[in-house]
């Protein structure tokens, strides 16, 4: 048989190669050691070198030809196979996964950092007070004489108890009596001296009252500046800027109205313009109505004013050197009305409903960078 | 505080508009609470004539009527008032009217079988009163066709303000005027003329024949005619006869005034109508013409005033202090028990009156009253109110002297009450009685123009600044830089400077207050937070991060649950007795709310609060401490596809959330003791503390006892952490340098140990002795295998244990093994375990 007869044998056999196993027989029977195209590469030896000349390259070329022929099969065989083991491993990958549970941050929670974030860049510090005061501190200091009515059991959760120094204790009422501690520590640290003071002091108060608006445990913020210069234009700045970072749109309006809280001389309720935008109440804006049915306008959010001399003085710090203003502010209010709670009974109830609703996930920490609600800047 | 604007313009004389008025009061600091024009329901109602009256077909009792109304058409009206007959005038409701004493709207309609279109009103229909046993009778010469609304001039809109606990002299409309006049909305009219005007509009209602005899003048006897001699009466010049009543005050302190005026020989019929029209459209029911003067006199110049039947007294009036336990049964029909800090007006009978708060129901005036004698008194303000609060009684009388009345309006305003009840009521005045004296000296302060500005905020032109304050009525002295202020003796509230800018600013109006930005914070780097404010952050996002939805919950809890958990302070009012106890566990509020989500359907709850916990400290005052509270209950994993079940918490759950938190915190947890003692509320077998040395406890954690898990009614099992964030140490330092460190070069080895040891032994003695066994070499142990059963005798347990080693400088040989695994296997022997073979 002639050389060509035997390599074209050779690679129609390897067409027809099944599998890998098959292949590497005729692997063997060519080219193995003693295959026939091997066999007949040993007979060059014998022959003469005219002979060799011309059959050497004939018969190595047959033998390169069937060993490329062979690797070229094994591929494709082994893709076919690895195709084959992929296609029977294959998933139903609709199916669900392992679900990681996340859990949720507290309306309240998140707007106490958004005002912490606010006013750290103002430069006010944070402060904290018990919430089981004296009266000294929650009424007395802050110039609201036995006689006022909010001493009134009515409104005030009072305890049995006196403390050391015969003072009634009870469950303070607003968050002013953070204002008293922090004034006299600083009288205290600088021997009557005194030193500016800002600070914000967010935190849970109480009062006896329980309805569709009124729970007898919420939250409020305090605002505290004293200094040498401080006056109402200061007071009116830092509320717009507040406001307006808060909640996060420059068009809101502020409106100062005379009021009377015994603690600041003058003393001013401070509303907000809001507008109605798809049936809700959206702060800021022309304060128009847009749907046709509720008009925007004006809606109270704070009460602020001048720090009481008085309470300066009870303070043990000279009025007459330092001035200063005050507010006070609800951080359930704030929160409902960012971001559209309507129902205040909710934020104590623990539904986990709500809480996956209107919580905030746990990695949205209030940045100035990010807009305090996380949106980034204005595209 | 409501009135009408009628009766603010007898003050105030304006041209101002409605909406002018209103928002400049809400500027000036009387905050706008509602404006009702009572005009608005009435407007459909008109004037009509009954043309006929005939006798209904079908129906004894009923009337067909035929009614003009003015518009040229006659009514059918069907109507069964007794009065309704041919000729009277009254007011028509045609069809599609409300009426709304009667809260419907008038269709026509067929009452037996006749056609009935529109109505004859009653004064109960339309709110006048509660007459409805006819239908209203108008003089015959009322306009036919005219709107009901003008006929009785309802059109007069009722204004509601807000007066804020400062402005006691705004509890009267003439104090209202004063404050809109003094910021530019009209003129304030001398109270002179206020008053005779006031008595220019009263119609004698009837003669009296007291006053006639006694003074000729008026005996003509004029049926429904001007007064004359009281027109432009000068109100301290009222013709008097007889001395003064004999009261006196034996209670200074409560009651240092008492002025007091008899009249004798009155005739109390109903007040006049422009009265009782003020009084009703602000909410008032007219009671008879004494009654109403004071009222009246209360609320046009917030003096409050009380008359005595003078015929059920017994002997003198004297203010004094009450008897312990004295009883007094007032107007509103309650009996009050008093204590011997409040005062009272009484005779010889007792007690009548709460004074300044609530008069007495026996000596009031009634409609057979003759001779009545007028108290004006000054009740200290701090007295009325502990008074007012100690009997939970409030009154129009007590918000007033609470505040402080005008300490210097004693005389007059007893003197135009005195006019009053004799141009209305007839009668015989006395002298003035001037029992003690009111507070009424005159105070001066000290006032730099530039406060205004440097307090609050608004450059006010000098001129601008004195103008104000004289409309106000404050006097002021320019004598020299620094102003000297006289405060009006309504203006209780004033004592400082600072009270002043106050007032000029309020009228200039907060408007003009610019914004003025806060100087830049000198320390640009500081931070503004706490160590443990920032702590409480990082620990509540890490929870969060870990699967747990934060809740806030009440921080008072019922006794019940307090039996549980502890509880220093007990509220003396709780609004209910599930909000009593100050909580000294985050546990109970976390319980209450999985009760509900479980309630609710859920499968799966995992809350947790940060929140205070409330002690008592040893000198009484409250001793707070931060905490973090956590409840796991129902499914840790829901059933799946892959596993075909769901499975539940376990007590390890609740240690993984309890390390978790305090990895957080920056706690080495490895290094924590794993003590007993969580609490009664846990699993005694399934609970343990998390301890930083002996003392310091960092975290309580565990399966909820059964007894605790019964009383929130929770089914399933319950896993609890709470994780005291005071104790946990904050950083002392603030330097931001770490100490230094470099990965080792080598490779660490881990090997396996199996032990046997007494199922007793905890493991975590175990592991804690092989971390210690070579701590140059050894870098970690941790448990791989715990197993008891089959192959392992009873009692004891079999621990899989795999060791890491790191080789420091040079790679381990056999030999370093060996001597480490001996070491290892020692330290695990003097707990009695054995290497298994």
């Amino acid at each position: 048989m002639d050389i060509e007869n035997i390599q074209n044998d050779y690679l129609a056999r390897v067409e027809a190669a099944a599998d890998i196993e098959s292949l590497d027989a005729i692997r063997v029977d060519a080219i193995g050691k003693k295959g026939e195209i091997s066999l007949l590469l040993k007979t060059l030896g014998k022959m003469t070198p005219e002979e060799r000349n011309v059959q050497g390259p004939i018969i190595n070329g047959a033998r390169t030809m069937i060993a490329d022929v062979i690797a070229a099969r094994k591929e494709a065989l082994e893709t076919a196979a690895l195709n084959a083991r992929l296609a029977s491993e294959r998933l139903d990958m609709s199916l669900p996964a392992p679900q990681r549970h996340s859990g949720s941050v507290h309306p309240v929670s998140q707007v106490m950092d958004e005002l912490t974030e606010i006013f750290a860049d103002l430069g006010f510090a944070v402060a904290q007070g018990p919430e089981v005061e004296d009266d000294w501190r929650n009424f007395t200091a802050l110039n609201i004489p036995e006689t006022h009515p909010a001493r009134a059991m009515h409104d005030t959760f009072y305890f049995p108890d006196k403390d050391a120094q015969e003072r009634e204790m009870l469950l303070r009422t607003h968050t002013s009596p953070v204002q008293i501690r922090t004034m006299m520590d600083v009288a205290k640290r600088t021997d009557g001296k005194g030193e500016p003071i800002r600070i914000i002091a967010p935190g849970r108060t109480y009062r006896s009252d329980s309805d569709a608006t009124h729970t007898p445990m919420f939250h409020q913020v305090e605002g505290l500046v004293i200094d040498k210069a401080i006056h109402m234009g200061h007071l009116k700045w830092t509320l717009e800027t507040f406001v307006r970072a808060f909640f996060e749109r420059d068009d809101i309006e502020l409106r100062l109205r005379p009021s009377y809280f015994p603690f600041t001389e003058p003393s001013a309720e401070v509303d907000v313009g809001f507008s109605v935008e798809k049936g809700k109440r959206i702060i800021g804006g022309d304060r128009q109505g847009k749907e046709g049915g509720e008009n925007g306008g004006w809606m109270e959010i704070l009460g602020s004013g001048m720090v009481n001399p008085k309470v300066i003085e009870n303070c043990g710090l000279d009025p007459n050197e330092w001035q200063g203003f005050a507010f006070g502010c609800g951080i359930d209010r704030l929160a409902m009305l960012k971001y559209g709670m309507d129902d205040l009974r909710a934020f104590f109830d623990g539904d986990l409903r709500w809480a996956r609703h209107y919580g905030f996930d746990a990695h949205d920490v209030p940045t100035l960078s990010g807009g305090l609600s996380g949106k980034g800047a204005a595209a | 505080m409501k009135f009408t604007l009628s009766w603010l313009k007898e003050h105030l004389d304006t041209d101002a508009s409605l909406t002018e008025i209103t928002e400049k009061l809400t500027d000036i600091g009387l905050e706008l609470e509602g404006i009702e024009n009572p005009a608005d329901a009435m407007r459909p109602f008109t004037v009509a004539k009954i043309i006929s009256a005939q006798q209904h077909p079908n129906a004894d009792k009923l009337r067909l009527l035929s009614v003009d109304d003015g518009s040229g058409d006659q009514w059918q009206v069907v109507c069964g008032a007794p009065n309704a007959a041919e000729g009277l005038v009254g007011v028509f409701a045609p069809p599609g009217t409300y009426v709304p004493g009667a809260d419907f709207t008038i269709k026509a309609t067929k009452i037996r079988d006749v056609e009935s279109v529109g109505m004859m009103c009653s004064e109960k229909e339309l709110e006048i009163s509660d007459e409805h046993d006819g239908i209203i009778a108008l003089p015959d010469d009322a306009p036919i066709g005219m709107s009901y609304a003008d006929y009785a001039q309802l059109d007069d809109p009722v204004i509601d303000v807000s007066v804020t606990p400062n402005k006691q002299d705004c509890m009267g409309v003439r104090g209202i005027a004063r404050d809109l006049a003094a910021s530019g909305i009209g003129t304030l009219k001398p109270l002179g003329e206020v008053t005779a005007n006031i008595l220019s509009n009263t119609v004698r209602v009837e003669p009296v024949e007291t006053r006639n005899a006694q003074d000729p003048s008026t005996s003509s006897g004029r049926t429904g005619t001007i007064i004359t001699d009281l027109e432009g009466l000068d109100i301290r010049n009222i013709p008097r006869n007889g001395n003064g009543p004999d009261v006196r005050s034996e209670d200074s302190d409560g009651c240092p005034a008492f002025y007091a005026t008899t009249v004798k020989g009155v005739k109390n019929l109903p007040s006049p109508a422009w009265m009782q029209q003020r009084l009703r459209a602000i909410g008032q029911n007219p009671i008879s013409a004494l009654v109403d003067i004071t009222n009246y006199v209360m609320l046009d110049h917030g003096r409050p005033l009380h008359v005595y039947d003078m015929a059920k007294l017994n002997g003198n009036l004297v203010a004094r202090k009450a008897n312990a336990g004295e009883e007094v049964l007032a107007l509103n029909g309650k009996t009050y028990a008093l204590d011997d800090s409040m005062t009272v007006i009484a005779d010889d009978d007792g007690a009548h009156d709460i004074g300044g708060i609530m008069g007495g129901e026996k000596t009031g005036a009634g409609d057979d009253t003759v001779d009545v004698l007028i108290e004006c008194a000054y009740f200290t303000p701090e007295s009325i109110a502990k008074t007012g609060q100690k009997l939970m009684l409030t009154s129009d009388a007590r918000q007033r002297f609470e505040r402080g009345v005008d300490p210097a309006f004693l005389a007059d305003g007893l003197d135009i009450a005195t006019a009053l009840v004799l141009d209305i009521c007839g009668g015989q005045a006395s002298e003035m009685t001037k029992a003690g004296t009111a507070p009424d000296e005159v105070r001066t302060i000290n006032y730099n123009p530039n406060h205004c500005s440097t307090l609050g905020g608004i450059n006010v032109d000098s001129n601008d600044q004195v103008q104000i304050l004289n409309a106000l009525g404050f006097g002021v002295d320019q004598a020299s830089d620094i102003w000297s202020i006289t405060i009006p003796t309504w203006r209780r509230d004033v004592v400082g400077s600072a009270d002043i800018v106050e007032e000029i600013i309020r009228i200039k109006g907060l408007d003009k207050i610019a914004p003025v930005a806060l100087p830049k914070s000198v320390t640009v780097a500081a931070a503004t937070a706490t160590p443990l404010q920032v702590l409480e952050r990082k620990l509540r996002r890490t929870a969060a991060a870990s699967g747990l939805n934060e809740t806030i919950n009440w921080s008072f809890i019922s006794e019940k649950e307090a039996a549980l958990f502890g509880g220093d302070w007990v509220l003396a009012n709780p609004i209910s007795e599930d909000l009593k106890v100050m909580r000294t566990s985050l546990l109970p509020g976390l319980l209450s709310a999985t009760k509900r989500n479980i309630g609710r359907g859920a499968s799966s709850v995992r809350l947790f609060e940060i929140g205070r916990r409330y002690f008592k400290a040893k000198d009484g005052s409250s001793d707070e401490k931060l905490t973090l509270g956590i409840v796991l209950s129902g499914d840790k994993m829901p059933r799946d596809w892959q596993s075909g079940k769901s499975s539940n918490f376990n007590p390890y759950d609740a240690k993984s959330a309890a390390q978790t938190i305090l990895s957080a915190a920056g706690v080495d947890v490895s290094r924590l003791m794993v003590m007993d003692e969580a609490g009664s509320h846990y699993h005694p077998g399934q609970s343990a503390t998390l301890r930083l040395g002996p003392k310091n406890i960092l975290a309580a954690f565990g399966a909820l006892h059964p007894t605790a898990q019964k009383a929130f009614g929770i089914k399933g099992d319950v896993m609890a952490a709470e994780i005291y964030l005071d104790n946990i140490p904050l950083p002392k330092s603030r330097a931001t340098m770490r100490s230094s460190y470099a990965p080792p070069s080598l490779q660490s080895v881990k090997r396996d140990f199996a032990f046997l040891l007494d199922e007793t032994i905890e493991a975590g003695k175990i592991i804690n002795a092989i971390r210690g066994a070579d701590k140059a070499n050894i870098t970690d142990a941790r448990i791989f295998d715990r197993f008891a059963g089959e192959g392992v005798p009873d009692g004891k347990i079999s621990l899989a244990v795999e060791v890491t080693l790191q080789p420091r400088d040079a790679s381990f040989n056999d030999e370093d093994l060996a001597a480490i695994s001996d070491k290892i296997i020692a330290s695990a022997g003097k707990f009695g375990a054995e290497l298994r073979g």
